[in-house]
């Protein structure tokens, strides 16, 4: 025989699965979102996408390329990811320059810093959001209405979030039927006609991608499914225990980063748990800080603080959680 | 809904090319090379020396020990030398290498068609018989199947299991046995089960044989105590635990063997071997194996005798396609890649794959992105990710509290991973060093 031929162990064949095609699946899965947020907030929405996105590129690149010295890895997709998220997570009339500090503290400090991707125990995006929630409150909490391709990018009209309202108006001792009375309802928050960061309002849209990325096997239903059950469980109980001072499960599910956090955002496969049942853990965690935080916590929102600090136990989790071995019952 | 395996489990593209080629015959090579050591355990010990004139059905080399197999000429001829020969699994081994002259059967060998029902020896005849005719588990694990029907004291089988469920992508011979020769196989299941003493048997189909799944079906009515169970098709289902895990819904315990749950599993193809084996006379020298790959002009099952060269079954079929890369002996999951093509086929041959480049050739391993897929897939509930990265860091007491010696090497979680990190590969290395430790503790 003349040709040479491979010798090595088996398997020795592959699915074709690669980490390209889940990001840009998850990627595909944040477009309905995406498309939704121009609708709801305009150019704004835009600006804040391109420079977000743009900039977790040139930052991934650039790091990588000159300080870190390796090969650039910005073709996996997952900077594009970070990108949208951040983005996601941030007022559609943001100033730029934030928006770049922003992408610089969640690729570089959220990322490159512990390796690169595969090795970072928070989640990049973030972490770049809450350094700029901590650093710049104001900007960061000014939430432009959301009035379409009227939406100003320079000049909005601001107003709060569902959950800010509430917050404040309980602070100033309302009762909360009133200030429920002053929010937009059920169906027009599930549609995402509310005030808010770009990608949190549309809770229809974030369910469509949800379902993509189960029906492509991208995720496991573990993660959203625990948060959402556990945060419409424990709010559900504080609302029949006083329905007077905490708002229902259905408010709190379709407010604030809930769905976008649920969905895309603790389900990042980098800084999620590896066992389904160590993800069952993470999500209830997740969503029981998310209402403590909401309901008790100085923060009108608290999902990307749920999650972060969820993230950090996912060390321990993984070590301490094991799948059920078989044959492990019998013995 | 159909039953399957209760942990993990892939689904690969079937690609099974030659379920509809019926079984041919290869012709007889002109010299066999036949390994002395072509089970798992002890190597059978040459009783033939250079000159000797041997017949088809012969013994040639005899079981060294409870756990060996006899080896029988294939051929009839004269033994040309003993040598050092590479085999199958890349190693040189010792084989009797046979010139062959003719085709002369020993004269006790039943040749007919003739189906014969009537099962007239006892538990130990069989027993005996299925040991003299050098019989293992044609599944591709080899290993001696007088063995697992010698009951340990103590313990009972309540089952047996036929392993009819190929999950093995490609491979068709199993499937061909059972379209083409199911009586014997139902007989060769009767004799299993009086051996074994029990008076049940399951005969688990995956759903991607619907043709075999309705034969057998109807062809079992026939026969009392024999049921057959159609699975879904789900990866690695063949293997001993998962299928007793789909059939019979019992988990075989962590370190120990099925009879634990009371059950015994063999091969389709060794029902048939044992049907062949008491009922006529015919030691284990040839068996069925599927010759298969994309590019091959005509993806097939032959009937071989053990010892032809890897070369004539793919001349039959249409020659060595160009685009060759690898040749795998077995199926893609967990065959093993041939050196070259003079390797000689054995007892364990179940069929022969050649895989073109963009098939087989592995990506470049990347950072784990820790998505879970491998664990999720894992059949044994084990921890993929981090099976490898212990026995990189040679952490073998984490290792095997992490159950490393569960892992059946179904390469589920190599064949998923997304960032093509080659896990098996490593498992494989922490379980012979884990493996060691084990033993020289005792």
């Amino acid at each position: 025989m003349n040709t040479k031929v491979l010798v090595a162990p088996s398997p020795h064949i592959h699915s074709g699965d690669s980490i390209q095609k889940n990001m840009y699946g998850v990627v595909f899965a944040m477009l309905p979102a995406l498309l939704l947020s121009f609708f709801y907030f305009g150019m704004g929405a835009f600006i804040v996408t391109l420079t977000a996105v743009a900039s977790c590129y040139l930052f991934e690149f650039s790091i990588q390329k000159y300080l870190l010295k390796v090969e650039p890895s910005i073709k996996d997709g997952s900077a594009l990811i970070t990108g949208i998220l951040l983005a996601f997570n941030m007022p559609a009339n943001l100033p730029i320059w934030i928006i770049i500090i922003g992408a610089l503290v969640a690729i570089g400090i959220g990322k490159l810093t512990f390796g690169g991707l595969g090795n970072n125990i928070f989640n990049p995006a973030l972490v770049g959001r809450v350094f700029l929630l901590i650093s710049f409150p104001v900007q960061m909490t000014s939430w432009p209405k959301a009035l379409g391709f009227e939406t100003s990018y320079f000049d909005a009209e601001t107003g709060a979030t569902p959950l800010a309202i509430i917050k404040e108006g309980l602070n100033k001792g309302d009762s909360l039927t009133d200030l429920l009375a002053k929010l937009p309802s059920n169906v027009d928050m599930f549609l995402g006609n509310m005030g808010g960061s770009l990608g949190e309002v549309a809770g229809a849209a974030l369910i469509l991608g949800l379902i993509y990325m189960l029906f492509k096997k991208i995720i496991t239903w573990h993660i959203p499914v625990s948060i959402i059950a556990t945060v419409a469980i424990f709010s559900g109980i504080l609302n029949l225990s006083n329905p007077e001072a905490y708002a229902g499960p259905a408010f709190h599910i379709l407010t604030g980063g809930l769905l976008l956090g649920a969905i895309f955002m603790a389900t990042d496969y980098v800084t999620s748990p590896m066992s389904n049942k160590g993800m069952i853990i993470y999500g209830i965690g997740i969503g029981i800080l998310t209402v403590v935080i909401r309901v008790f916590g100085a923060y009108p929102e608290g999902v990307s603080f749920a999650i972060l600090i969820m993230n950090g136990f996912v060390p321990l989790i993984n070590v301490s959680v094991k799948p059920k071995r078989f044959g492990e019952k019998r013995k | 809904m159909l039953k399957t395996f209760s942990i993990g489990g892939i689904h690969p593209e079937e690609n099974k090319l030659s379920a509809q080629s019926a079984i041919q015959e290869l012709p007889i090579p002109q010299i066999a090379t036949i390994p002395i050591a072509q089970h798992i355990g002890a190597p059978a010990k040459a009783i033939v020396k250079k000159g000797d004139v041997v017949k088809v059905g012969q013994v040639i080399a005899q079981a060294s020990g409870f756990v060996s197999a006899n080896i029988h000429s294939s051929v009839s001829g004269t033994v040309f030398k003993l040598d050092e020969v590479m085999d199958g699994t890349g190693f040189r081994r010792t084989s009797i290498i046979i010139n062959v002259e003719g085709d002369e059967w020993l004269e006790h060998i039943d040749r007919s068609e003739d189906l014969v029902t009537e099962i007239t020896h006892t538990k130990e005849e069989i027993i005996k018989r299925v040991s003299d005719a050098g019989i293992v588990g044609l599944g591709g694990a080899t290993f001696p199947a007088h063995v697992k029907l010698s009951v340990p004291p103590g313990k009972t089988a309540e089952v047996l299991i036929i392993n009819a469920v190929e999950c093995e992508p490609y491979l068709t011979s199993d499937h061909r046995v059972m379209l083409e020769k199911a009586d014997e196989v139902m007989v060769g299941t009767e004799i299993l089960m009086k051996a074994l003493g029990v008076n049940r048997a399951i005969i688990g189909i995956e759903n991607n044989k619907p043709d075999a799944i309705a034969h057998m079906t109807q062809v079992a009515t026939k026969y009392t105590g024999i049921e057959v169970c159609p699975l879904k098709t789900q990866y690695p289902q063949g293997g001993e635990k998962q299928l007793i895990s789909a059939t019979m819904n019992r988990e075989v315990p962590s370190g120990a063997l099925p009879i634990e749950v009371g059950a015994v599993v063999q091969n389709v193809g060794t029902a048939f071997a044992v049907y062949e084996a008491v009922q006529k006379n015919k030691p284990l020298f040839e068996r069925i194996a599927t010759i298969t790959g994309k590019s091959l002009k005509n993806p097939s099952n032959w009937k071989f005798r053990v010892g032809t060269p890897v070369s004539d079954i793919i001349e039959a079929a249409g020659g060595l396609p160009e685009d060759t890369a690898k040749i795998v002996g077995g199926g893609p999951m967990m065959g093993k890649a041939l050196v070259s093509l003079d390797v000689p086929l054995t007892k364990g041959s179940s069929g022969l794959l050649l895989l073109a480049q963009e098939e087989t050739a592995r990506k470049a391993t990347k950072a784990c992105i820790r998505c879970g897929k491998c664990v999720s897939v894992c059949p044994m509930g084990l921890e993929p990710y981090l099976l490898m990265v212990l026995a990189d860091k040679k952490e073998y007491e984490r290792l095997e509290k992490d159950a490393i010696m569960d892992c059946i090497e179904c390469g589920s979680c190599s064949f998923t991973c997304p960032a093509t990190r080659p896990l098996l590969d490593y498992i494989r290395l922490g379980k012979g060093k884990v493996g060691q430790i084990m033993r020289s503790r005792k």
